[in-house]
């Protein structure tokens, strides 16, 4: 049941990371660029997630931690950028 | 059972993240976009985090898990909120067609007193 699960929780996420990465190289501005990279943080996390649910192994979700604070800070660092710098 | 919820709730939460992901190409502007990415990512977290919370029994890790939902519910919106903030006011375009831009409204009928704050 779990494993299934985690099956199909994994290509849902690695084709969501998929459309994330190409918008990401293809966007124009540097705000589409922070908004497909703060989207691909949350994938990250969810992922982790994920593969602690498959393996039952904690040893990641200090990754969690630190992943989901330092996306924040990252995201608050480039929206000063562009106040300051434009899009 | 708990095991049946938990398999739900990862299965939901990739889902919605993936939806978010498509969000992000079918939108044409970048604050649809941010709101596309944002709203549905949370909701996301919130149910893989909480599907594994429940697979796993270990106090430490479910603690942890909730950090980052608690976490990611308060860091969230507010990084969306400067995105939007900091591209509207860098200037950038928005389209009009499904929906009224009311701050442009708002900053013409004040001048300037308000613009640059």
């Amino acid at each position: 049941m779990i494993t299934v699960a985690t099956n199909i929780s994994w290509f849902l996420l690695s084709a969501a990371a998929l459309i994330c990465v190409t918008r990401l190289l293809r966007a124009r501005t540097v705000a589409n660029r922070i908004v497909a990279l703060d989207l691909l943080l949350v994938i990250l996390v969810s992922a982790l997630a994920v593969y602690t649910a498959q393996t039952g192994d904690p040893s990641f979700l200090n990754v969690l931690v630190v992943v989901a604070l330092l996306g924040f800070i990252g995201t608050a660092l480039v929206a000063a950028f562009i106040e300051r710098k434009g899009t | 059972m708990s095991e049946a919820i938990a398999s739900v709730m990862l299965v939901t939460g990739s889902l919605l993240a993936f939806i978010a992901a498509v969000g992000l190409i079918r939108f044409h502007d970048v604050f649809s976009r941010m709101q596309a990415a944002s709203k549905p990512a949370t909701l996301g977290i919130l149910l893989t985090l909480g599907g594994a919370a429940l697979v796993i029994d270990r106090a430490t890790a479910v603690a942890k898990l909730t950090l980052v939902i608690v976490l990611q519910f308060l860091t969230g919106p507010i990084g969306a909120h400067l995105i939007g903030r900091a591209v509207y006011r860098a200037g950038a375009e928005m389209e009009l067609e499904s929906g009224i831009d009311e701050l442009a409204e708002y900053l013409a009928s004040t001048e300037d007193e308000v613009r640059g704050v």
